[in-house]
């Protein structure tokens, strides 16, 4: 998963400027960054949400697989790159057609096959023995905790290759966010993973690579550091990456 | 601090007042209706139609059945376009800020606006002039349902749209992030999801059909025989009463008949109330 150049624009304001970055597979990249530095606009890039917003150009390339995304079907190319929102949002629907909706989506009908798909999502995603006793209650009526790992179930459930989490545990409390950072470690051996966190904590506990983002002087987001985790948090080459990390600003 | 007090006091009182009057009014108007009225009902009252004629003898089958069909074959003129607006307000216009389509958009909701406004007798003016003049479809069913539509498509467009734009935005980012597209997005997600606001609005729009007289006045006719088809005329309950009280000397059978309304429109209140209190139930 790759950037090159990559801009974007909410009608004449450039909301991200020229990012360009490699994010390394089957590891978990975290974004880190002051808010409105465009870490959440950075990774809907990936999985082409911000098409939705009327007004959105871009310049530069986003490329998946070498690929890129602006030239790929959006219904593939979301299949390949599953999301995660800052506000569990599992529909209304029971927990069984939750995980099953991606699956029906894209062409598989019998009920036994879903059932397959549907266990095993729910395995991946540490909810199963929490649910298994009545797969058709509500999905709203889980805890916040478990909403979000239905959800990552929902994304899993469609094979793909990439996670973004957009500050998947910004609205859980502490416990059910941890129990999340550990779905995520064991989830990057399958999978590569995008998490913005404005969490810093967070992002030093569960990433290997760390990209950090801010603003200039036209509000517009840049991409300052991109390194290991360790190296980000430890030794930043940017003073301003260190100012944000050692909480001098932000 | 005893001025506020007072004030206070002053306050709770008036609003104590105005709530009381309120729940009184509509005690006293109910209460004279059924006390008139309920003497008058009887097993016969529902199982005969009227006879006709300045005696006001007999009872209001016909105008039940005629009623209940007219009921039905508005919604079904009015719910496709009525909800199929809304949805296309809601869920694909946003894409066309900005452009001509937009703008044309914003004409369409102004429109909308304003014809629920419109009195219900210029509905029945316009469908009197086209529907039974014009396309020659006489006093029917037909005519008084398509006039019925054009009263409660605005409404039902209104309520349909507030139903959809209540459902929380995240649902349609869930679904799109896992590749649906916009349509199999409205179509599995955010319309079950909008499902009970939806029903609301078209039972409250089959309250107005069943309640509304001016415009059937002038669209069905006044026949009190029973419908045999769509061309048929005919009289709703409503348009029942009127004519019992303004044309024939049977005063207590339009009492009566006026009760039984009544009784209908309490129990597709509640069926509202039952819809919308599971709203609140389950959306914690």
């Amino acid at each position: 998963m790759s950037t090159r150049n990559y801009s974007l624009f909410y009608g004449g304001f450039k909301a991200l400027n020229r990012i360009s970055i490699q994010i390394p597979s089957n590891r978990i990249t975290a974004f880190i960054g002051p808010s409105g530095c465009g870490k959440s606009s950075f990774l809907r890039s990936f999985n082409r949400m911000n098409d939705l917003i009327p007004g959105v150009t871009t310049e530069g390339e986003v490329c998946i697989d070498g690929r890129n995304v602006a030239d790929e079907d959006v219904v593939q190319l979301r299949k390949k790159v599953g999301m995660v929102f800052q506000r569990p949002n599992p529909f209304p629907k029971s927990v069984f057609e939750n995980v099953a909706y991606g699956p029906k989506l894209h062409g598989v009908k019998n009920r036994s096959d879903l059932a397959v798909v549907v266990e095993k999502s729910l395995k991946r995603a540490a909810l199963w023995d929490e649910v298994k006793d009545d797969l058709h209650k509500s999905g709203m009526s889980l805890s916040g905790g478990q909403q979000q790992r239905l959800c990552i179930a929902r994304a899993i459930a469609v094979e793909p290759e990439v996670i973004l989490m957009d500050e998947p545990a910004s609205a859980l409390d502490p416990v059910a966010t941890l129990k999340i950072e550990e779905l995520m470690n064991e989830l990057k051996a399958n999978y590569t993973i995008a998490i913005v966190t404005h969490n810093m904590q967070q992002a030093a506990r569960v990433s290997d690579y760390t990209a950090f983002m801010l603003t200039d002087e036209n509000r517009a987001g840049n991409l300052i550091e991109f390194g290991t985790t360790k190296q980000i948090f430890t030794t930043p080459s940017d003073t301003r990456t260190e100012d944000y990390i050692t909480g001098r600003f932000g | 601090m005893n001025r506020r007090k007072l004030s206070q006091n002053a306050a709770f009182s008036l609003f104590w007042a105005a709530g009381i009057m309120s729940v009184l009014i509509m005690a006293v108007v109910v209460g004279y209706v059924l006390v008139k009225g309920l003497p008058g009902i009887s097993f016969d009252f529902f199982t005969t139609s009227p006879r006709g004629g300045l005696s006001g003898e007999g009872g209001i089958y016909s105008t039940i059945v005629t009623t209940f069909y007219l009921v039905v074959v508005t919604l079904a003129f009015a719910i496709p376009p009525g909800v199929g607006a809304a949805v296309y307000f809601s869920e694909y216009s946003g894409s066309t800020v900005g452009s001509l389509t937009g703008k044309l958009v914003n004409l369409a909701r102004f429109g909308v606006d304003t014809l629920a406004g419109v009195p219900s007798i210029v509905f029945g003016l316009f469908g009197y002039a086209v529907f039974v003049t014009a396309m020659n479809l006489g006093f029917s069913i037909l005519s008084a349902s398509m006039a019925g539509a054009c009263l409660i498509i605005p409404v039902i467009i209104r309520t349909t749209e507030d139903a959809l734009e209540s459902v929380p935005s995240g649902y349609r980012e869930g679904s799109l992030a896992l590749g649906a597209n916009r349509w199999e997005t409205t179509w599995k997600v955010v319309l079950p999801a909008a499902f009970r606001g939806i029903s609301t609005g078209i039972l409250l729009s089959a309250g107005r059909i069943v309640s509304e007289t001016a415009i059937f006045f002038v669209t069905l006719g006044g026949s009190y025989r029973v419908p045999h088809s769509l061309m048929s005329g005919g009289r709703t309950m409503a348009l029942h009463v009127y004519y019992l009280a303004m044309e024939t000397r049977a005063f207590d059978r339009a009492m009566s008949t006026a009760a039984v309304l009544v009784g209908l429109v309490v129990v597709m209140n509640l069926g509202i109330n039952t819809i919308t209190g599971r709203i609140t139930g389950k959306q914690r």
